[in-house]
């Protein structure tokens, strides 16, 4: 789960890390009392799930209050990769000495929280990784001890020359990393880490990513979901206990298991078609699972085909049989729905579709390679 | 032989009373596995009701069912928030060889898990893994074993159904397999690619390898070198998610690409140059098994 630039701030200032403080306006006016209150100049931030948010022009500078008001109009409602702008955070500019990278990741290879720390701040880490990685320090973390005082004093050093600086950013980073746990987090990064010319560490920008897998015993954490800030569709699938993600093509698609889900993905793509979504019903067999997965998909109006993979095991073939043929009595399927059945129950489910007038095939290649062509049909046919 | 399991696998459940553990447990003996205890806390000493009437014995704890019964390998269907704790307990009692395949265990808990794990010297197999299966010898996990027949081929995988698919492909071309194991979706998972691949090349009945990955991470980057340098078996890849979005976790906790790394294309040439045969959809599984066979 993606949080907010200013939910993670929270987050950070409750483990006591220096944060400057900040405000959410949801209105050009709201953002012009904020920097008000604050007085001085102000940054107005786009608080939305994506990168890339300055290059965009969602991260501005304001010297007075109704310059705030006029940045805060033009971020408010302005679309990054996608995403709509529903809020900004309305910061006060801090004047920066310099900028320095921090960051904690859960790392495949050491299968170990990681530390990852750079003098090359304020810039994408991943373009650093690519250009300068000898710039980047690593640390190993043992998860039972979690970050040592001596780790995180020699990942301070690699950042600061200064004495003070250098126990500053110690403690900042084993409270970055109690955060980092207590959050269920995937990544906690700052990025910059700033000192000021009065020579203080501060945390302008954060980003914590959070681990879904934490959500069911971290409720306060699972209440930070912007739920406004994900594509309705993706809401309902969440809601209904399916895993979907929405593509840009034509065929949508109706599968169990997530490599299967990919898989059928890219025969449709191998065999010239796009895909409208990434589906999974999961590995339970819930007819009503496919009566809400196929309304979800009927949603989209680009959607021409739908294609059902369906590989039982856990999953029995006749459950999601069942669920099709109660999906067409609940709602209206305005395009042709194929199917592919194999496995646990096969014979029965092909029995309950054929009962109500559809055929199914036991062949991946074979439904893809219909549903391609069915696609493809002119409009109207 | 088979790698990791064979006939003489005696296996303990861990969550063999709930709705998943009972239900897959009845499979398992089915399919000719030896089940020889389960474990439930606050069970100890009720009979399991397996199929035709073979009972299982049900402990409290993973130690005494070991002790009782000579176990060797544990299967964890306990719910996620306690998975962690029971791959720890059975590493604790000694089994050599744990598979998990709770769905959802907290990367977090995994951290802490695997280094308890590696200094009891167990192996490890997911979390959020079918398991495996040995065609005609002996299943632990979820596979359906029907779909399932003993052959030269081992088929190793990060997913469920994508192994299903794959299997099931070889079977009705008259292709069987040796092993058939799902390592999991997870970021972190006990058992990698390049373990299960060592293991195929030291098993005698092995003759060629089916390695499929997926988007994120190296594993299969790493596993493509390993091939290279250690590899004397034929190795056919796979890699799904050639058409997922960036940035976009599509189902498996694992399966994202991060910016610009883990993506399927430099996953494939990452097998196209260690000399790695890529299937470029599921069904060419077969012609290319029937080119190196």
């Amino acid at each position: 789960m993606n949080i907010h630039e200013y939910q993670a701030k929270e987050i950070l200032r409750a483990h006591g890390i220096p944060v400057p403080p900040g405000e959410v306006a949801t209105a050009p006016e709201e953002a012009e009392r904020i920097a008000a209150r604050f007085g001085g100049g102000v940054v107005v931030k786009a608080q939305v799930h994506a990168g890339g948010r300055g290059k965009a022009g969602g991260v501005k500078l304001a010297q007075t209050p109704a310059e705030a008001r006029a940045r805060a109009a033009a971020i408010l409602g302005m679309k990054i990769k996608g995403l709509t702008v529903e809020k900004v955070l309305v910061t006060p500019a801090e004047e920066i000495a310099s900028e320095s990278y921090v960051g904690v990741i859960v790392d495949r290879a050491s299968k170990s929280p990681v530390f990852m720390v750079s003098r090359r701040g304020g810039i994408d880490i991943e373009e650093v990784a690519a250009t300068d990685p000898e710039s980047i320090q690593r640390l190993v973390v043992d998860a039972r001890y979690g970050l040592l005082p001596f780790q995180a004093y020699w990942l301070a050093v690699q950042l600061y020359d200064d004495g003070a600086q250098q126990r500053a950013c110690a403690r900042l980073l084993r409270q970055l990393y109690e955060a980092f746990v207590e959050a269920g987090a995937s990544l906690a990064e700052i990025n910059p880490l700033i000192t000021t010319p009065a020579g203080e560490v501060k945390a302008i920008d954060a980003k914590i990513n959070i681990d879904d897998n934490e959500l069911d015993r971290k409720p306060e954490i699972a209440g930070l979901r912007d739920v406004a800030a994900e594509p309705p569709s993706e809401r309902e699938a969440r809601e209904a206990g399916l895993t979907f993600i929405q593509l840009e093509g034509d065929i949508g698609a109706v599968v169990n298991g997530a490599g299967l889900a990919m898989a059928t993905m890219d025969l449709i793509k191998f065999y010239g078609g796009e895909p409208a979504n990434f589906l999974d019903i999961g590995g339970s067999s819930n007819p009503a699972k496919v009566v809400s997965a196929l309304r979800i998909i009927t949603a989209d109006p680009r959607v021409r085909v739908i294609c059902f993979n369906i590989f039982g095991g856990i999953t029995r073939c006749d459950d999601v049989a069942n669920g099709i043929v109660e999906a067409t009595r609940q709602l209206e399927i305005p395009v042709p729905l194929v199917i592919r059945l194999t496995g646990t129950n096969e014979e029965k489910a092909l029995q309950i579709l054929q009962a109500a007038g559809y055929s199914a095939t036991t062949s991946m290649d074979e439904v893809v390679q219909r549903a391609v062509e069915l696609a493809h049909r002119p409009a109207g046919a | 032989m088979a790698i990791f399991i064979n006939e003489g696998t005696r296996l303990v459940v861990q969550g063999i009373t709930g709705r998943d553990g009972s239900f897959h447990t009845r499979q398992m003996i089915e399919y000719g596995t030896q089940v020889v205890a389960g474990v439930t806390p606050g069970k100890g000493g009720q009979r399991f009701e397996g199929p035709s009437g073979k009972g299982v014995p049900i402990f409290d704890t993973v130690h005494a069912a070991a002790t009782a019964t000579g176990a060797n390998a544990a299967i964890i269907y306990v719910p996620p928030p306690f998975a962690g704790d029971a791959m720890m307990e059975a590493a604790d009692a000694g089994l050599p060889f744990i598979v998990a395949i709770t769905e959802g265990v907290p990367v977090l808990d995994m951290t802490r898990v695997h280094p308890y794990i590696a200094e009891h010297g167990a192996r490890l197999l997911g979390p959020n893994c079918p398991g495996l299966l040995a065609p005609g010898k002996c299943k632990v996990g979820i596979m359906p074993g029907q779909i399932a027949l003993p052959g030269p081929v081992g088929v190793v995988s990060r997913s469920g159904t994508l192994t299903y698919e794959v299997v099931y492909q070889l079977t009705r071309a008259g292709i069987g397999q040796s092993t058939c194991l799902g390592i999991g979706g997870d970021p972190i998972v006990g058992t990698s690619f390049i373990d299960c691949l060592a293991a195929f090349e030291a098993d005698p009945d092995t003759r060629a390898i089916v390695m499929i990955g997926e988007i994120g991470g190296t594993d299969e980057q790493r596993a493509a070198e390993f091939v290279k340098a250690h590899v004397t078996k034929p190795v056919i890849g796979f890699i799904a998610g050639q058409t997922a979005p960036p940035g976009r976790r599509m189902g498996h906790a694992g399966a994202i690409i991060s910016g610009s790394a883990g993506t399927a294309a430099e996953k494939i040439e990452a097998f196209q140059a260690n000399g790695i045969r890529v299937m470029r959809r599921p069904s060419d599984v077969v012609p290319l098994v029937r080119e190196v066979l």
